[in-house]
């Protein structure tokens, strides 16, 4: 079979629940004795394991099966969970992932996992001596409880307790398929078929599913609701061609009562011979294997309903293209709306109103579509923090705040890195080690918060420590030694200016490289990775009392408010966020200072541009106005005018780049599609100020 | 043996040239052009196909033949080849042909003006016809643009 279709799945549907592995273990390394969360995580891993030998993938299978038979006997309460655990378990974690990394580029998943195999099975094997019987008890389970066995959850057992109450014959029913039978699963349909016509099947082991697509033994089991006699439904059973034995019995409350808290065959002999001690020893061995079984059945519609909202994967060039396909039918609809106008009739001007109303709705969710939560980045940080924090002897709390934000997704495609060294640095640099803030009289346990929320067109995240705070004099004193600033320049900083310099390229204050951050990468290739994103990060920093890096960026890559302006017959969009303001200037306003045009603005004089010269606008020529329109521009606290033509209005434009074929072209940020159909270039304001 | 191919022919004054048909995405008419500053003289601007904008060159102006106004049949060429989209402007683009790859031969130094790198080969498709078959790859080279531009500037 070609499983390429299905790797895409597998690869989404693997880190989906590595990501969830992770968490999890998180949790429970809070909370060690919470069973609950050790049965999430088993299920968890045992779906893993199954699409990983489904898919062929055996490293995979196999390592997950090791971690399983761990968990398992945590689960079973024959092993607590203890550092070491932990720590072998995280190991087999980032294994898998690995593992599942190399299939996303196309390798084979292969590892050598054997010291980790080794370590989970001496786990297993135990020390401890709680857990020297425990490996043979659950393979036992394996074998004995596999194959014949019904466990009712607690709705089914409600319905057929209320069912006795009421007075309908509740029957356990053991079907066997004679040997030499060819179709099982059409014997058992008709069996079904049979049943279901004179009552209801509440459970049945295998399920029906697994029995339709014969993924059953010989034999299989089932409650049943019914009016009709035991001994008569008996030979009807039989009466099914190749049924080799039908065994029904009666079920009361009572009896009912013990085989749901046993295994059911066990139990079913139990009332059968009532002699059988069946309650004790099988009840472990029963419970182990069916678990997952129930775990799977029942629990999955309820891990459903609990998460947040039912999605699908799409492709995100899909996405793309949809939205390019909807700008095309914009610039219909801005046609359709001309001719409207023109033809005059009152149908026709209704219907592209309404049709008008529709697309902005339309627009609305595709543009929405492409939005992600922050989550997608930020959970993969405890553990990382986890981890640091252990590595480098801290004790160090990672709050995470607003991971419900949401960020368009090239953005969140992009920031991972940067975040990820900006809390390394917070980790290694930022929080003290745990004398240091015993020292300093504080809590033995560092804070990291990490926060996401909106603000206007924005999406600020912030990471703020309550570590040691940005000491100034050791800033300062590096920034000049490494030539970043003079001595006197350093002196007449603000504190919060010294702070910036931290991202001052090639600084690096940690006196002892460690191999966490200060690789020599500085913060600077922070600054620059997000400021490429059209974002801005700062520092504020109290020294003593930590420090907080605040990172703003915009909500969307791709759309943008701008002014669109024509130059001749050129037109072009400048972004909102570098506008100042929009106005007039005389011509004899315009001054030359040392070989600049300049113009009065507020108390002082900046520089005016001619952006009809800088992109050589053949048909439009500013010195020919008595009059000029102006934009003022801003970079940082710096700011410039560029002279206009016109200006068109203000609108929200979808950014588009020009093709990798051309290369960058200075003062030109990409292009954009107009009402009208045509392209406009979209300007970069930023690099006509130097 | 050689292969058959299908090839889209266009003409440059009057030579006529080919580029195999899957290297081409679309073949447009004359679409409302945004001319871009500070780039290659023969970058004539960006369109907007369907909502992708794209560059288009001006063929004769990548080969340094003189450019021409453009009339009725003048086209805009779609080709994607080396993860680039390029729209070529040509002067007609109306046949597509089946040739085998035998009947190409290595290009002569110059053609039509044009230097042989640029070429894969030359087409004899019948006595009096010669089809120019164009290296995509080497059309589309930037880095060698770059250089030309700098030793220029």
């Amino acid at each position: 079979m070609d499983m390429n279709q299905y790797l895409s799945m597998f690869i989404d549907e693997s880190n989906d629940h590595l990501q969830s592995l992770n968490e999890k273990m998180m949790e429970l390394e809070e909370n060690p004795e919470d069973i609950s969360i050790v049965q999430v995580i088993f299920r968890s891993a045992h779906t893993l394991k199954g699409m990983a030998a489904t898919m062929g993938f055996e490293d995979l299978a196999s390592l997950t099966h090791q971690m399983e038979n761990v968990l398992d006997l945590v689960r079973n309460n024959k092993l607590k969970m203890q550092d070491f655990i932990f720590d072998t378990l995280f190991k087999g974690l980032d294994a898998l992932q690995s593992m599942v990394q190399d299939i996303t580029q196309g390798g084979e998943g292969k590892e050598d996992v054997t010291s980790i195999v080794a370590n989970l099975q001496a786990i297993v094997r135990g020390e401890n001596p709680l857990a020297s019987s425990a490996p043979a008890a659950a393979s036992s389970a394996k074998t004995s409880g596999a194959d014949n066995s019904l466990q009712l959850d607690e709705f089914q057992y409600s319905v057929l307790e209320q069912s006795i109450a009421e007075g309908h014959q509740v029957l356990y029913i053991e079907v066997a398929i004679r040997e030499d039978c060819q179709l099982k699963a059409v014997r058992a349909y008709m069996v079904f078929d049979l049943l279901e016509r004179f009552g209801e099947v509440v459970k049945s082991h295998p399920t029906v599913q697994d029995i339709e697509q014969e993924k059953f033994d010989r034999s299989f089991s089932l409650y049943y609701i019914t009016q009709k006699d035991a001994s008569e439904l008996e030979s009807m059973i039989l009466n099914v061609s190749e049924i080799g034995s039908a065994k029904v019995i009666a079920l009361d409350a009572e009896s009912l009562r013990q085989m749901s808290q046993t295994g059911a065959s066990e139990a079913a002999a139990a009332v059968e011979a009532p002699s059988a001690p069946a309650a004790v020893a099988p009840a472990p061995a029963a419970s182990t294997e069916p678990a997952p079984k129930s775990a799977q059945s029942g629990d999955a519609p309820a891990r459903k309903a609990a998460a947040p909202s039912r999605t699908i994967r799409v492709d995100i060039d899909r996405l793309d293209v949809l939205m390019n396909l909807f700008s095309e039918l914009l610039i219909d609809r801005v046609r359709l709306e001309q001719l409207a106008g023109e033809i005059k009739r009152t149908e026709l001007t209704e219907t592209v109103e309404h049709m008008s109303r529709v697309s902005t709705d339309l627009q609305n969710i595709v543009l929405k579509l492409r939005m992600v939560p922050v989550d997608t980045v930020f959970n993969r940080f405890p553990r990382m923090v986890r981890d640091l924090a252990k590595s480098l002897n801290k004790k160090i709390d990672l709050v995470v705040l607003g991971a419900e934000t949401e960020l368009d997704r090239t953005v969140i495609d992009e920031i991972g890195d940067p975040l990820v060294h900006l809390l390394r640095n917070a980790v290694d640099h930022g929080v003290e080690t745990t004398a240091d803030r015993a020292a300093a009289g504080k809590s033995e346990t560092g804070t990291v918060q990490l926060r996401a929320f909106h603000s206007g067109n924005h999406v600020f995240i912030e990471i703020e420590d309550d570590g040691y705070g940005v000491n100034r004099e050791k800033v300062a004193a590096k920034a000049v030694k490494n030539g970043v600033v003079s001595a006197e320049e350093a002196k007449s900083l603000t504190d919060d200016e010294v702070a910036q310099l931290l991202f001052a390229p090639g600084f690096s204050t940690a006196e002892v490289i460690s191999d966490i951050s200060g690789r020599g990468v500085g913060l600077d290739v922070v600054k620059t990775k997000i400021e490429s994103l059209g974002g801005t990060v700062l520092i504020t920093s109290k020294f003593g009392q930590g420090t907080k890096f605040s990172v703003q960026l915009p909500l969307t890559l791709s759309i943008i408010s701008a002014m669109l302006i024509k130059l001749g017959s050129e037109k072009y969009a400048i972004p909102l966020s570098s506008i100042v303001e929009t106005g007039m200037i005389k011509r004899d306003q315009i001054r030359s200072l040392h070989g600049y045009t300049m113009i009065p603005y507020r108390d002082a004089h900046i520089p005016l541009l001619s952006l009809a010269k800088i992109f050589d606008v053949p048909d439009f020529d500013e010195a020919a106005e008595e009059e000029t329109e102006i934009v003022v521009i801003r970079k940082g606290d710096r700011l410039a005018a560029l002279t206009v033509e016109e200006f068109i209005g203000q609108n929200e434009i979808v950014i588009k780049n020009l093709g990798k074929y051309l290369p960058s072209i200075p003062g030109v940020a990409g292009a954009t599609i107009l009402g009208d159909g045509q392209v406009a270039l979209i300007i970069d304001p930023n690099t006509f100020i130097k | 043996m050689g292969q058959d191919i299908k090839v889209i022919v266009f003409k440059l004054g009057e030579e006529e040239y080919g580029i195999e048909v899957d290297k081409v995405q679309t073949i447009e008419r004359i679409l409302p052009i945004t001319r871009v500053p500070k780039t290659f003289a023969f970058v004539k601007g960006v369109i907007n196909l369907r909502g992708v904008v794209i560059p288009v060159i001006d063929l004769r102006g990548r080969f340094g033949l003189p450019e021409a106004e453009f009339t009725e049949q003048s086209r805009i060429i779609i080709v994607a080849a080396e993860e680039l989209e390029v729209g070529f402007i040509v002067d007609s683009a109306n046949d597509v042909i089946d040739l085998n790859t035998d009947i190409i031969d290595s290009p002569p130094e110059v053609v039509g003006g044009i230097k042989a790198k640029y070429l894969d080969g030359v087409a004899r498709i019948s006595e009096e016809r010669l089809l120019i078959m164009l290296n995509l790859s080497e059309v589309l080279n930037r880095n060698e643009i770059i250089q030309l531009e700098s030793l220029e500037g």
